[in-house]
């Protein structure tokens, strides 16, 4: 089966108010270092992996931001991507972009590497709330990072937006939803913020600086996205992510599928046979590992049967259409019912998951109870 | 054959000290210096065994050593050091390890000063007649002030600290100068070889090879194996197996005389046979008088302990049994709760006692338990004449056939700073205190001695006088005995139904209160569930309170960052394991902390 490439890129400008997950401030000599190493653990894990008979389906390029890296290094990238790996012609390409941090240029130099999607970073139109959130950009540059890149080429534009932020508004979620549906994307992802520990976020939030937004209001805003966006003719197909039909992301449909990916760069995670292993999370440590031809990997663990059933269900259940049950039993020799009898009854007499075309879905009651679904599996 | 006019060389004492002001060092110290151990047997702080002693920085039982010093004047003495526990809960066994000393080394950290704690142990060492040596400990601390401390054991206390050692435990300063002190102040042991044997019983520990091992001093008289004992108390007898002394390790000897401390071995299978302040005598011939101070050790404090995962029970009895062989102060039967299921009563000698037997099971045992509150035992007098007592508010009658009830009272003592006697007096009104006396220690320090019902005191004064006195108040208290008092039982209904586990008994003036903030703090305890969860507090058939668990509307996972299935994995794990530690009560999953709210609120 074909696979998916997930390309770490740990670098940003400013790290945001809410994030905690591994980025450090931009640094141009630590970057090329990085650029290079990264090339040679594509090489590497070839060899290793026994990874060079399969096809890559999708490239996804995350961070971080990875557009705080030059044109000419994104280029570089995925041609060492492509030397390595026999990327279909149809591959989903995906660059997260931040706004200010992209041009018509490096915008242009990427499609011509074979870019074919992008992913930008909007959360919110008020300057007030991006602020909050530490971003460093505002609403014009959002307006024209998607203007350029529909002029480098690229006919999928994905906006990411961020609700439940201290202090917004029903109203302020609604104006940044016109906003974004007038830019006319072909995806968007709307989260809803989780206040991390160890955050700046955190700290104001503990501080009482911030108020945390009332658990109401985020449930309304929820509804208000999936009936706003699915009434605008997108297609709700996970938990927090929408598309025009077709447009669905193809490179987190692995993810929630659990199907297999490669992840490179700190901290990228890979699955693969059975196994998930991940990267050291210091950028300094990756490159000399890589520079002194070593792995950069740190860990890894072959899942038992257990583990990847319970991974298949949590995962599958993000999506809209949900777990296809037939699949299921053919993988694992056992329908889902002798496996989770007890589990499943509970979950349906509360009204949260139902079964459909024999799929186990989310009900609409159990969309905003996820984590309390999922857990039962584990 | 024990030489006569031995036990001129032997000194037998204890260290009084406040918790972190140096005693396990000090005690390490004397153990390297006297070359009882070699540096490398020397775990730290050998006195203290359990790790949970260690942790808390408590001792919970007590332990001897002996140590051979030669001192300056070119003789050689055996220094027995026994230690003791130190909290109110223990106060009769530390009365019992004192009362087997002659003198006390008195340790007072150099930065800090007298504190609470230390002050009641002296009281009842001088009450012992226990000859007092002062070290000031630590004084190579930066904000030592040696001569402030100085002045305080003159003023507090009334010792003449003009010759206090100045010691280090840490840097091993001052050691010498202690065992000097030793052998010139405290005297050597009294008691006369030739008559009955009369062995006061300090403590114990269970043997799984030898059986009960009793710890013990000898006053007068001589044991070695093959002797008949007489357990003086129960009136049961023993054939000695061994006797022996701790170097620190149990060391066979041939015979104990006058003024040793040692152990016995005598076959002794169970550990309520050897009870600590009780007097081994020669069962052939024996004392004609027991030592005084014996008092029959009685639970006071009861609660019940329910394992969460049912199929645990026959594990936790078996662990229960285990504890009790080295404690015998620890009572179990078994109780049924509708709420809880198959479980134990117990009973503990306070608060400290119960928290300590809690965390050994799951610590130990890898029990996870639930423990509902503590209670005392209370005495009803029905309408139909018939007295019971009950140590679980479950088991209370209805109150139309109760005639009137009766709650253990003690008589509370707590030795006070005097800028805190108002905030002092104020909590004990607050618990229901009836004031005795009030009187002054010396300028600046005060006793006040108030009747308590005992269950105000086990719920939560000993915090609250704590805090109030910022850690200065000490406290010590007896039981007096019962009286009538106006009580209720206060129900918790969780859904509709009442859980029986969170039943109080309660004075009838703070009934209404204690059931609105019992209700109110079980709000914020139970967690959300996916539908409305109503709590009620109830007496008799009338509702009180009515709090409600909002229904659970949202738990989502962030966004799945870079394929870190892992992480997300990890997440799920740790909100399944939050509810592996909590009992499913109908369809409501209940806390732990849920069953001891009660104990929190004020």
């Amino acid at each position: 089966m074909a696979i998916g490439i997930y390309i770490h890129v740990p670098f940003c400008l400013k790290k945001c108010n809410y994030c905690d997950f591994v980025s450090y401030p931009y640094d141009a000599d630590l970057a090329a270092s990085y650029v290079y190493a990264l090339g040679k653990e594509m090489s590497y894990q070839l060899v290793n992996m026994g990874s060079e008979h399969r096809e890559v389906k999708s490239i996804y390029l995350g961070g971080g931001t990875p557009t705080v890296l030059t044109g000419e290094q994104l280029a570089a990238i995925l041609e060492n991507c492509r030397k390595s790996y026999q990327v279909a012609d149809d591959a989903e390409i995906t660059v997260e972009c931040n706004p200010g941090t992209v041009n018509p240029d490096k915008l242009g130099r990427i499609r011509k590497a074979g870019a074919n999607r992008v992913s930008i970073g909007v959360q919110a139109y008020q300057q007030e709330l991006l602020a909050r959130l530490g971003r460093i950009h505002n609403w014009q540059e959002v307006e024209s990072a998607v203007r350029h890149s529909r002029q480098a080429g690229f006919d999928n534009v994905s906006l990411d937006l961020i609700f439940g932020i201290p202090g917004q508004s029903m109203r302020q979620w609604r104006d940044t939803l016109d906003r974004v549906l007038a830019l006319s994307p072909q995806h968007i992802s709307a989260y809803n913020l989780k206040i991390e520990p160890d955050t700046p976020l955190h700290r104001d939030v503990c501080s009482g600086y911030l108020i945390p937004c009332d658990e109401e209001l985020e449930l309304e805003m929820y509804w208000y996205v999936i009936g706003f966006l699915t009434g605008n003719g997108f297609v709700h197909y996970e938990i927090s992510n929408f598309a025009r039909p077709g447009r669905e992301a193809r490179h987190n449909l692995i993810y929630w599928r659990n199907e297999e990916y490669l992840g490179f760069g700190p901290a990228a995670h890979s699955m693969l046979e059975g196994r998930r292993f991940s990267n050291v999370e210091k950028v300094e440590l990756y490159i000399n590992r890589l520079n002194r031809n070593e792995s950069g990997i740190q860990n890894q663990q072959y899942l038992s049967r257990e583990e990847r059933i319970s991974e298949t269900v949590f995962l599958g259940l993000r999506l809209i259409e949900g777990l296809d049950l037939d699949a299921f039993k053919q993988s694992y020799g056992q329908s889902i019912f002798e496996i989770f009898a007890v589990q499943l009854k509970r979950l349906s007499s509360l009204g949260l998951v139902k079964i459909e075309d024999n799929r186990l879905k989310l009900t609409e009651k159990g969309l905003p109870l996820a984590n309390e679904v999922f857990a039962e599996f584990i | 054959m024990v030489e006569v006019g031995r036990h001129q060389n032997t000194r037998n004492f204890c260290i009084i000290a406040h918790i972190d002001h140096g005693k396990s060092t000090l005690a390490d110290r004397l153990l390297e210096f006297t070359g009882a151990l070699s540096e490398r047997e020397m775990a730290d702080q050998v006195l203290d065994q359990m790790d949970l002693e260690r942790e808390r920085g408590i001792t919970i039982k007590a332990q001897a050593v002996r140590l051979n010093y030669k001192a300056d004047n070119g003789e050689t003495y055996t220094l027995n050091l026994i230690d003791t526990p130190g909290h109110v809960d223990f106060t009769y066994e530390v009365s019992r390890s004192l009362a087997a000393c002659d003198g006390a080394i008195l340790i007072v950290d150099a930065a800090q000063g007298i504190e609470a704690q230390t002050l009641a142990n002296v009281y009842l060492a001088l009450e012992h007649n226990l000859e007092i040596i002062p070290v000031i400990n630590k004084i190579d601390l930066p904000s030592a002030e040696p001569d402030r401390v100085k002045k305080e054991i003159e003023d507090i206390i009334g010792l003449d600290a003009s010759d206090a050692v100045l010691a280090s435990a840490k840097e091993g300063l001052g050691i010498k100068e202690i065992l000097e002190q030793i052998v010139e102040k405290i005297p050597p042991p009294k008691g006369d070889e030739s008559k009955p044997l009369k062995a006061l019983v300090f403590d114990s520990h269970y043997d799984p090879y030898k059986g009960v091992i009793a710890y013990i001093r000898i006053m007068d008289g001589t044991v070695k194996p093959g002797m008949e004992i007489k357990m003086m108390s129960t009136g049961k007898i023993f054939e000695v197996n061994e006797v022996g002394i701790f170097r620190p390790f149990m060391t066979s000897v041939d015979e104990l005389g006058v003024g040793d401390v040692g152990f016995i071995a005598a076959s002794i299978k169970n550990v309520r046979d050897v009870r600590v302040g009780d007097t081994v005598t020669n069962a052939k011939k024996p004392a004609d008088k027991p030592l005084p101070g014996y008092r029959q050790v009685t639970p006071m404090v009861f609660c019940g302990l329910f394992p969460i995962d049912g199929a645990d029970y026959d594990n936790l009895r078996d662990a229960l049994e285990k504890l009790q062989l080295n404690d015998g102060s620890l009572m179990f039967e078994p109780e049924t709760s509708i709420a809880l299921g198959f479980g134990f009563r117990l009973g503990f000698l306070g608060l400290l006692h119960m928290e300590i037997i809690q965390e050994r099971l799951e610590r130990e045992y890898g029990l996870s338990l639930i423990t509902t509150a503590p209670s005392v035992v209370f005495r009803i007098y029905k309408t139909d004449g018939e007295v019971i007592e009950i140590d679980n508010p479950t088991n209370m009658p209805p109150v139309q056939n109760i005639n009137k009830m009766e709650e253990p009272f003690v008589k509370a003592t707590a030795m006070v700073p005097n800028q805190y006697v108002g905030a002092v007096m104020d909590l004990a009104q607050e618990k229901r205190g009836v004031f005795l006396n009030m009187e002054y220690l010396t300028e600046t320090r005060v006793t006040l001695t108030y009747e308590m019902p005992l269950i105000e005191i086990i719920y939560d004064f000993f915090d609250l006088l704590k805090s109030r006195s910022k850690g200065y108040a000490s406290l010590d208290y007896e039981f007096t005995g019962y009286r009538e008092s106006d009580l209720v039982k206060v129900d918790i209904m969780v859904s509709g139904e009442i859980v029986d586990a969170l039943s109080s008994i309660v004075h009838s003036d703070k009934a209404y209160q204690k059931g609105r903030q019992l209700a109110d703090k079980l709000k914020d305890i139970i967690p959300r569930h996916m539908f409305e969860i109503p709590i009620q507090a109830t007496i008799g058939n009338k509702i009180i309170a009515r709090e409600t668990v909002k229904a659970m509307r949202k738990n989502v996972l962030a966004k799945c960052y870079g394929g870190d299935i892992s992480r997300k994995r990890k997440l799920l794990e740790k909100q399944k394991e939050g509810k592996k530690r909590m009992k499913q009560v109908g369809n409501v999953e209940i806390p732990q902390e849920a069953f001891m709210a009660v104990l929190k609120i004020e």
